[in-house]
């Protein structure tokens, strides 16, 4: 059973965003770049389900060559092989665009793929489009921001994260699955695991290799600016006698910011 | 027309979807065209009343047995249907967890760009300008969609409701819905017991870091929390990967991000990847025994002090509050 992982590489979580304004783009310089925490449970799922079943896992990157570095980590913690489908533009913020590339890609080079992890969303672009947008284009099922998943011969079982409650959801294989935390507790890479992906070559390949033209992949999206968020004004702050700032506090809320 | 998906969950309309439908009778307004709101399933007229006086003059029932039970597939094509034949502008979805879901499904099979996640939108000579939130927050992107209709999804709690007296038309309609050999199926809600309201969704969220100590302490949290109506239980990372309350209460970067109209933060220092989260929240208040704590930055109003000392004067407070 060959089993895909789309993994993307984004900036630390604890890094600052600075913004330039006249790019239209996040200053790169000074930030740290990891594999984005909910592509991690993807791989570790896929980990996890090829030492059940047996099977290939092969991790998947749309992007520039710096993403070589994410596709090494996903090798060390065990992946079989890594691609890089490699990305002329920069981030263009377009589900649909990068849903393409994906689909044409699995149906060029493993329609026989069983099971497609994505983590639920990129940290960063946030968009949570390429999953469910890759399952439509391919046309099989999907789970969304799975907490628990249980395959078995030719279906699954994915437990789905909706608001205060959980959607049991049976799948027929092939099909999309989008983890979220709390799915497993994603491994660190051995030693051994970073020295044989060293080793390992990863193919890179163009998205004229999957057939697409110049013109075929315009994002249908237009950025007309980014920018920082208003900065929050810091307000009030006491201190004092437990009673008495608990007193201040709902008089603040009720009386200044009529919020109770 | 802009057309917007309503949902049900437990028998009622979810008010993140009566907020989209409400933006996008704002909009339509501006726009010099209609709105309208889709229901899918069987037996839902008597839903209509409230999308009516919440703007939309026409309401559509999409009927079937396949559509009784949520199937991302078989909704995505029978809306697919529905669009294919009126026509919109724009569909409206609210970003909920099922909106999330659906949206970006019916934008691949429309072959159309999706706005996900906005919270705002704007009419500028005649076309759609979308903002959400990229980064968790950390920057704002400002975009338009080149493809038609413009698909949509707008942020929980971001839009305020508007209300009306309006009647309205009820026009039912049926799709067929193509079979497919890979599917997905929901079989089964499972409710978290004693589940309050979703982080996303409330209006007032109560949320503890590292400062609470232990897991027995969120108890002192949702005391708090039961004293406010629509309220939830927050957390930050560190004290869900301490294992001390479950993920689906983490705000924060690689938790959810949300503006309630209320967030009380009791022991959380106020790490980046946390104030990315909530500082998009209309007020916020913080207790932290750090005086340097980053959270007194963005805090409204900051108490430098013993959150376990605080907590119980506060429910006292709020207890008064209540009863006079």
């Amino acid at each position: 059973m060959d089993i895909l992982v789309f993994v993307k590489r984004v900036p630390d979580t604890e890094s600052k965003i600075r913004v330039n304004r006249e790019a239209h783009s996040i200053v790169e310089e000074g930030l740290n770049f990891i594999l984005s925490p909910y592509d991690e449970y993807a791989m570790e799922e896929a980990l996890r389900i090829k030492a059940a079943k047996g099977g290939r896992v092969v991790a998947v990157s749309v992007g520039r060559d710096e993403s070589l570095v994410i596709l090494r980590k996903c090798l060390a913690m065990g992946a079989d092989e890594a691609v890089l489908i490699k990305d002329p533009l920069p981030e263009t913020y377009d589900g649909l665009r990068t849903a393409r590339i994906i689909a044409r890609f699995v149906q060029a080079r493993f329609a026989e793929a069983k099971l497609l992890l994505f983590g639920k969303q990129s940290v960063g672009a946030d968009n949570s489009q390429v999953p469910s947008m890759v399952a439509e284009l391919l046309g099989v099922g999907q789970a969304n921001v799975v907490v628990k998943l249980e395959v078995e011969g030719d279906g699954a079982t994915a437990y789905r994260e909706i608001e205060g409650a959980q959607e049991k959801i049976s799948l027929t294989l092939p099909a999309v699955i989008s983890a979220q935390k709390g799915l497993n507790e994603p491994r660190y890479e051995t030693l051994k695991g970073i020295m044989m992906a060293k080793k390992k070559e990863i193919p890179i390949i163009s998205i004229e290799d999957l057939g697409f033209g110049p013109n075929d992949l315009a994002p249908r999206l237009e950025v007309l600016a980014m920018d920082e968020p208003p900065a929050r004004k810091a307000g009030r702050v006491v201190t004092g006698e437990p009673a008495d700032t608990a007193r201040q506090i709902v008089e603040f809320l009720h009386n200044e910011a009529k919020v109770i | 027309m802009i057309l917007t998906y309503i949902e049900i969950r437990e028998n009622k309309i979810k008010k993140a979807s009566l907020e989209a439908l409400s933006e996008a009778g704002r909009i339509a307004a501006e726009l010099k065209t209609g709105s309208a709101a889709v229901l899918l399933g069987t037996g839902l007229e008597g839903f209509a009343p409230e999308l009516h006086s919440c703007g939309a003059a026409k309401v559509y029932l999409l009927e079937g047995a396949r559509l009784d039970r949520y199937s991302t597939q078989d909704y995505a094509a029978a809306l697919a249907g529905l669009v294919k034949k009126l026509g919109p502008t724009a569909v409206f979805f609210s970003a909920t967890a099922m909106g999330k879901d659906l949206a970006p499904r019916l934008a691949a099979r429309l072959g159309v760009g999706l706005a996900s996640d906005c919270t705002r939108v704007a009419a500028r000579d005649g076309r759609l300008e979308f903002t959400r939130p990229i980064f968790a927050g950390k920057a704002l992107l400002t975009f338009r969609l080149t493809s038609s209709p413009q698909v949509v999804s707008l942020r929980p709690n971001v839009f305020p409701l508007s209300s009306g007296t309006a009647a309205g038309e009820i026009i039912k309609e049926s799709f067929e819905i193509p079979d497919s050999a890979s599917r997905a199926e929901v079989t089964e809600i499972l409710k978290e017991s004693g589940a309050e309201i979703d982080v996303s969704e409330a209006d007032v969220v109560i949320s503890g870091g590292r400062g609470m100590k232990g897991p027995e302490n969120f108890d002192l949290l949702r005391e708090v929390a039961a004293l406010m109506p629509r309220s939830a239980v927050g957390a930050s990372r560190s004290a869900v990967d301490s294992g001390w309350i479950g993920h689906q209460h983490q705000v924060g970067q690689t938790g959810k991000t949300i503006s309630p109209n209320l967030y009380m933060a009791f022991g959380i220092s106020g790490a980046i990847q946390h104030l990315a989260g909530m500082s998009s929240s209309k007020v916020i208040v913080a207790v932290n025994k750090d005086p340097d704590a980053p959270i007194f930055k963005v805090a409204d109003f900051g108490v430098v002090g013993d959150l376990f000392q605080v907590i119980p004067p506060l429910k006292e407070e709020l207890k008064k509050l209540r009863s006079a």
